[in-house]
């Protein structure tokens, strides 16, 4: 490791010469700092976070049982049941996953296994132009092209004008590219002498990919699968456009129900005054968001770690 | 059973297998041009959207204006300001005196205040391009229902849009605000997470011992990297907007500008992003400065270079272009972030361009949003218009990256 060679060279200067310089000191202090303040942004969040959320529970009107267990939330009649607001983001995020995963596995599959260098050249740069697009493009796309198209195959009565079906087959489309590049790394992974094993005892392409390849690879594909779903939970544009906006405890995914992103938008949109429970209210959503991407980042990256270590 | 069975059973089962294998590859296929069609479908869908037919009625029609049968932008200022005169009301025409005398405007401007004022002219409803094409008996039934509706085809993206302020009717409105938004904004975001996000990248992959601060550290940059946005607008909110509020609002320095409003200003809003985009900063500088060769190192600190000297006259220059690259890719994901800047308090509505760092703000992606959330379908146009100008501003930020990128790494051959 290059590290330690350059420890080992640090103690060799400052044997033969003794010398501490202080601009160095000083140039060392600041980028500790600069490497500090990632720590404190971290810090921050939690701590803006916890405040606020304490300040709302602690608030007469909500019990924190309710708050886990009751489906209605109107902060205009005192009720803050997460239930409603909880089920539409988990109804957008299934549709996402649903829609990103297969199709995402599919296309990492093609390109890392079967195109050719310049079909992918031509192919990775239309999915790197999908990736950068901003969000709330993907917003506008689901009102005025998605609802539209899925009131036209399932019926103005059946699809409402704002629904989570909608919305969350365009989070589907926006977590594609990152779905599908972390699959094709997570490919590219498996070593090419598991290939050439298959190859050697007759298989065809597609049993190679389909049998060794793709299990081989599983890990890396199961944690695509959790940072996909990690960023369609997070995702607020698309919801906020699309899926409605008032909280509404349903299963059917052609009704309008909103998020937890859509509500903490909402709220914060319309000049909120500050120490209100509307105010307090968002930070708890924003704590209760927060807890589940991080675990779901951190699972995600314990699932990476434990499948390199079985090839290096 | 004999030899030759089976080899036909084996000669079938390879076909069967072949069959297999090809249909797969069909499958697979397929599933990667979805993405192809699905980029060309939401493309289309924003051209689609910024032009087509528009009904447009006139409150007052221009003919009936001509004095004497000469048209209306033929006339002299004395006949124009006599159409005001009996047109408008005698407050209006006081409180247009008060602004700029009427007396002293000249006859563009006259006319300026005719059309919008007298003529007054909106649009009444609005086609998209495909129906434009391919309904025209329908918009043509239209027409003939609605006589006193004007037919025009209108590209909602044009010149005047860019230079435009915000208005709250469809066919007046602009970008021009939501552009030196989205500028001032950036600016500040870069000026903040730049010189920060190199310092942490230098100091975790020059200075710091692999230890376990290192690793507390660097865990915690990958873990912010995948913080919902909205996040960081809720700490915004709090941290920017309310703690530092003297300090965002301009109050400490005593630069108020009449319009802000309690530090939701472009400050606020640029810090934010700001701290949003430094993980992806530090990571794009903590591998550029990987990629660099460690006989870079070596050399220099053979020939007595302290580790400063080494960072800033050898890895950092020979880090250059990939440490701009990433950081531009960087930019254009904050330039296209809305749901931050709403938590953190974006402006309904802004006419004056901002002024300072102060100023209340818009972005390009926030008049999107607020155009698209609105039901009629002239907003929705203005919205794809708005797409077009936010798309080419990250497209040219991106090919600029990418230029400059290829261009220094035909210099470096290592």
């Amino acid at each position: 490791m290059y590290m330690s060679e350059q420890r080992k060279g640090d103690t060799a200067i400052v044997s033969i010469k003794r010398k501490i310089r202080p601009g160095e000191v000083v140039i060392h202090a600041v980028l500790l700092s600069c490497a500090l303040l990632s720590i404190a942004i971290t810090l921050g969040i939690v701590i803006i976070l916890v405040k606020e959320s304490i300040l709302f529970f602690g608030s007469k009107e909500v019990r924190l049982v309710d708050f886990f267990s009751t489906t209605t939330w109107q902060p205009m009649i005192q009720k803050f049941g997460i239930l409603p607001l909880l089920n539409a983001t988990l109804t957008t995020s299934f549709i996402a996953v649903l829609t990103a995963v297969p199709i995402g596995i599919a296309v990492a599959v093609y390109l890392s296994e079967y195109a050719s260098g310049k079909t992918r050249n031509t192919l990775k740069p239309v999915i790197e132009v999908l990736a950068g697009i901003p969000t709330v493009v993907y917003g506008y796309f689901a009102i005025t092209f998605m609802t539209p198209l899925l009131r036209s195959i399932f019926g103005e009565n059946i699809v409402e004008i704002y629904n989570t079906a909608s919305a969350g087959i365009v989070i589907g489309i926006l977590i594609l590219p990152l779905v599908a590049s972390m699959s094709e790394d997570a490919l590219n992974a498996v070593p090419r002498t598991l290939r050439e094993a298959a190859y050697g005892l007759g298989a065809t392409k597609m049993e190679t990919s389909l049998k060794v390849v793709l299990p081989a690879a599983f890990s890396g594909l199961a944690a695509a699968f959790i940072v996909g779903l990690s960023r369609a939970v997070g995702e607020t544009m698309i919801v906020a456009l699309a899926a409605g906006a008032g909280p509404n405890f349903t299963l059917n995914p052609f009704k309008a129900a909103e998020t937890i992103t859509g509500y903490i938008v909402r709220i914060s949109g319309g000049d909120v005054s500050y120490n209100t429970l509307d105010y307090n209210s968002i930070f708890a959503l924003g704590l209760f968001l927060f807890i589940i991407t991080l675990t779901l980042n951190m699972i995600s990256r314990k699932v990476v770690e434990k499948y390199r270590e079985v090839y290096d | 059973m004999n030899a030759a069975t089976d080899l036909f059973a084996a000669d079938l089962l390879s076909k069967k297998r072949k069959k297999r294998n090809s249909i797969i590859k069909i499958l697979l296929f397929a599933a990667t041009m979805i993405t192809v069609i699905i980029l060309c479908i939401l493309l289309l869908n924003i051209i689609n959207n910024a032009f087509g037919v528009i009904a447009v009625e006139n409150e007052v029609e221009p003919d009936t204006l001509a004095v004497d049968g000469t048209p209306l932008n033929e006339l002299e200022n004395p006949q124009l300001l006599y159409i005001i005169d009996t047109h408008l009301s005698r407050g209006l025409v006081r409180r247009f005196n008060d602004e700029y005398p009427l007396e002293e405007r000249s006859a563009k401007e006259l006319l300026e205040l005719i059309e919008e004022r007298i003529i007054n002219s909106h649009v009444k409803k609005s086609w998209s391009l495909i129906d434009t094409v391919f309904r025209s008996s329908s918009i043509a039934a239209y027409f003939e229902a609605n006589p006193e509706q004007e037919r025009r085809f209108r590209a909602w993206i044009q010149p005047g849009f860019l230079v435009r302020s915000q208005s709250s009717t469809p066919e007046n409105a602009g970008v021009r605000t939501a552009i030196l938004g989205s500028l001032w904004i950036i600016l500040i975001t870069f000026l903040f997470a730049f010189p920060i996000g190199i310092g942490t990248a230098v100091y975790l992959e020059e200075y710091a011992v692999k230890n376990r601060l290192h690793k507390i550290i660097q865990t915690n940059i990958y873990n912010l990297a995948g913080v919902p946005s909205i996040i960081y607008g809720l700490l915004g909110l709090a941290v920017f907007v309310r703690v530092l509020e003297p300090v965002t609002s301009g109050a400490l320095f005593g630069l108020t500008d009449g319009t802000t409003a309690n530090g939701r200003t472009i400050l606020s809003a640029g810090l934010t992003l700001g701290l949003l985009v430094l993980p992806i900063i530090i990571i794009n500088t903590q591998e550029a400065l990987r990629a660099l060769p460690d006989s870079l190192r070596h050399s220099s600190y053979g020939l007595g270079a302290t580790r400063w000297q080494t960072v800033r006259y050898h890895l950092l220059p020979n880090s250059f272009e990939r440490i701009l690259t990433g950081t531009i890719m960087a930019l254009s994901r904050a330039i296209g972030e809305t749901a931050p800047l709403i938590v953190v308090g974006a402006s309904t509505f802004v006419a004056i361009d901002p002024s300072s760092p102060f100023s209340k703000f818009t972005t390009l992606p926030i008049q999107i949003y607020q155009w698209s959330a609105r039901p009629q379908g002239e907003f929705r146009n203005i919205a794809a218009a708005a797409i077009i100008v936010l798309l080419v501003l990250l497209l040219s930020m991106n090919s600029f990256a990418i230029y400059f990128r290829n261009h220094y790494a035909k210099k470096r051959n290592y």
